[in-house]
């Protein structure tokens, strides 16, 4: 997974509260063993009305998404994460997230941004005014742009950053700590379960 | 000092904590599944790496195999492919596997509380957001992504920043006729569905210590919903006579010392919480949801509400969206409004007690005209414990489907599923849009409501029958 620094491109508002990742991409995606081809799949239901954000012309350019409060509720699909992506976004700016879609996220390299309500909002006026506008998400400097005018700061949690903006394998960050699992093991309690040694 | 449940299990699985890095937690089991583990076991193939446990994971098929025609090959040939690619990969690393057709083969999240799997004070995970279902025991209990399927396989740990913790307390006493469906979908409610978000629940007071583990788990597993990770509710000797004897319990001594060491994770006296709420159970009626989240419920007794009556102006564009959704107009009797199909089933309400109490309903009595009712055991298991108790007949005698075990019309994904336009009472745990199929409609309801509307053909309690 590359590092993710700046994504400068344009932008969709999606302006709904609670988006579930069964929106996001319905679940007879899921049957599916790769990783990548999701992108057909994205808000499938919602993609069906053509006044919905992504039917819009240049929609299918976009690199940023942006939405209401508790993106990505409900399902831990990964898969909603690289539906996302495979669509071609790279950051997602709402409210709130979801807990387990947040991780996700993280993990995958998609920029979670929180702002607060009223700059979402900010954001979204100024894209639904000009659709064309650059939007510019830093990672470094934590900030998320809407053409000229409109520049908000978002969180993300430093360790979070430092994984998106480095592109890290996460797996090969915890092994740098093997011994300390290992010490742990030799000290977990003897009556837990162990599919090794069925107690019946 | 005092300490929280929740500190006690997370304290106790710190292997490690890096400086500026969150902790990285120890993970007890590992429960997998076919749809979230392809991409991570392709992973590990990429890397080189191996599974570092095997005799901590466990691996069912549940959410895309039918619950029909078993003895036939699988028609879709994607979901075959995933449930076969499921079997090579746990033989290739030595991971037991119930596969389906197998006496142990089931929901995920009921197989393992079945097995003895579940114990309290551990860490459990899995790729599929209900793992909260395990809370119940006093385990440390939640969902996770393909990725992180990959990191717990390859490593046994998972880096995860401490949530904050946020009790729930159920005083008074569940009315006759309400059960832990209609508690958990009225603390939903109270909740909101992203109120939990950050937190782990701790679920407590006189009306959670007397619902059974069935109970337990149906209010636990919901925990996602309200946007909490996991929700856990301290052992007790529901929790140990539940355990007891199970595959995998503790035995001798070893369930002495084991019992010992459960009964201090208790929240001790005098802790705080983040955040607190309280819920009296004694106001609490059978629940349905009308919206498209499940924070979107009225009892049985209310009205469709109006959206005017939301407290935000999303939460009222939502209501708006939501009555659009599921064609339905404010002010109309949730009695008043017709089901198409009943389901009984999925992880929340798949287990003995809930199937007991659906056909303590239906006993003499029928379907509805025009109603397609089915009932789907949460495992193989509970369909021979069901079938030993005559419930399939009851079922069947009463123009019930008597399916096997599997996620089945949850969520759409496998042959079960809604047509457009179609409007469900279903015991699972999600009403989001087209969660049943495209275009189907959802509303929640418990065990009992379920079976009583398939009987009246209109969302009805036991009691109006």
């Amino acid at each position: 997974m590359s590092g993710v620094q700046r994504i400068t491109g344009r932008g969709v508002a999606v302006m709904r509260s609670d988006v579930d990742t069964d929106q996001i991409i319905p679940a007879a995606w899921l049957k599916k063993v790769e990783r990548s081809g999701f992108g057909p799949g994205l808000f499938e239901a919602w993609r069906k009305d053509p006044q919905f954000a992504l039917n819009q012309p240049g929609a299918d350019q976009a690199k940023t998404l942006i939405s209401g409060s508790n993106f990505g509720c409900g399902s831990s699909r990964e898969h909603a994460v690289w539906a996302l992506m495979d669509y071609g976004f790279q950051a997602v700016v709402a409210p709130s997230f979801a807990d387990i879609f947040r991780g996700n996220s993280i993990s995958a390299g998609l920029v979670p941004a929180q702002v607060t309500e009223d700059a979402a909002a900010r954001l979204a006026a100024v894209l639904e005014s000009d659709p064309d506008a650059e939007v510019v998400v830093d990672v470094a400097a934590r900030t998320v742009s809407v053409g000229d005018g409109v520049t908000e700061s978002f969180e993300l949690a430093d360790y979070a950053q430092w994984r998106l903006l480095e592109g890290l394998d996460d797996v090969a960050l915890t092994l740098r700590h093997e011994d300390e699992i290992a010490a742990y093991e030799r000290h977990r309690q003897t009556w837990l379960p162990s599919l090794a040694s069925s107690q019946g | 000092m005092t300490a929280r449940l929740f500190d006690k299990v997370w304290d106790r699985h710190v292997v490690a904590s890096p400086k500026g890095e969150p902790p990285l937690l120890y993970i007890d089991l590992h429960l997998v599944h076919e749809v979230t583990s392809p991409q991570a076991f392709e992973a590990l193939a990429l890397t080189g790496r191996k599974v570092r446990r095997p005799d901590l994971t466990i691996a069912t098929m549940d959410h895309d195999v039918p619950t029909i025609g078993l003895d036939k090959p699988i028609a879709d040939y994607f979901a075959a492919q995933q449930i076969a690619r499921l079997q090579e990969n746990c033989a290739e690393h030595g991971i037991t596997l119930h596969a389906l057709g197998s006496p142990q083969q089931g929901i995920v999240h009921v197989m393992g509380p079945q097995l003895g799997l579940t114990q309290p004070g551990m860490t459990v995970v899995c790729g599929d957001s209900h793992t909260s279902t395990h809370g119940a025991f006093g385990a440390l209990a939640f969902g996770i992504g393909t990725s992180e399927v990959e990191h717990v396989l390859a490593t046994q740990t998972l880096s995860q920043a401490k949530p904050k913790a946020m009790a729930v307390t159920v005083d008074g006493e569940l009315p006759s006729g309400c059960t832990a469906k209609d508690l958990v979908l009225g603390i939903i409610r109270a909740l909101g569905v992203g109120g939990g978000a950050g937190s782990v629940v701790e679920y407590r007071g006189p009306a959670i210590q007397a619902l059974s583990m069935e109970g337990r788990m149906t209010v636990c597993n919901m925990t996602i919903e309200g946007g909490a990770r996991a929700g856990m509710i301290a052992p007790d000797d529901t929790t140990f006579a539940y355990i007891e004897g199970r595959q995998y319990a503790p035995r001798g001594a070893a369930w002495e010392r084991a019992l010992d060491a459960w009964r201090e994770l208790g929240t001790d006296e005098g802790a705080e919480f983040d955040a607190e709420i309280h819920v009296d159970a004694a106001n609490l009626r059978p629940a349905v949801t009308w919206g498209t989240n499940p924070a979107q419920s009225v009892f049985i007794d209310d009205v469709v509400p109006e959206p005017d009556a939301a407290a935000t102006p999303a939460a009222r564009q939502a209501a708006e969206r939501a009555l659009a959704y599921q064609n339905l107009k404010p002010g109309t009797a949730i009695r008043d409004i017709p089901v198409d199909t009943v389901f009984i089933g999925s992880c929340t309400n798949g287990r003995l007690e809930d199937l007991r109490a659906a056909a303590d309903v239906l006993r003499g009595r029928k379907v509805g005209p025009g109603v397609r009712a089915m009932v789907v055991p949460g495992s193989a298991l509970v369909k021979a414990q069901a079938e030993k108790e005559g419930l399939d007949k009851v079922f069947a005698d009463a123009g019930f489907e008597w399916r096997s075990a599997g996620c089945s019309m949850c969520l759409g994904m496998n042959g079960d599923i809604l047509s457009p336009g179609e409007r469900s009472a279903s015991t699972s745990n999600r009403n989001f849009e087209g969660r049943q199929g495209p275009g189907g409609r959802t509303h929640l309801v418990s065990p009992a409501v379920a079976a009583a509307t398939a009987v009246a053909g209109h969302f009805a309690a036991p009691a109006d029958l």
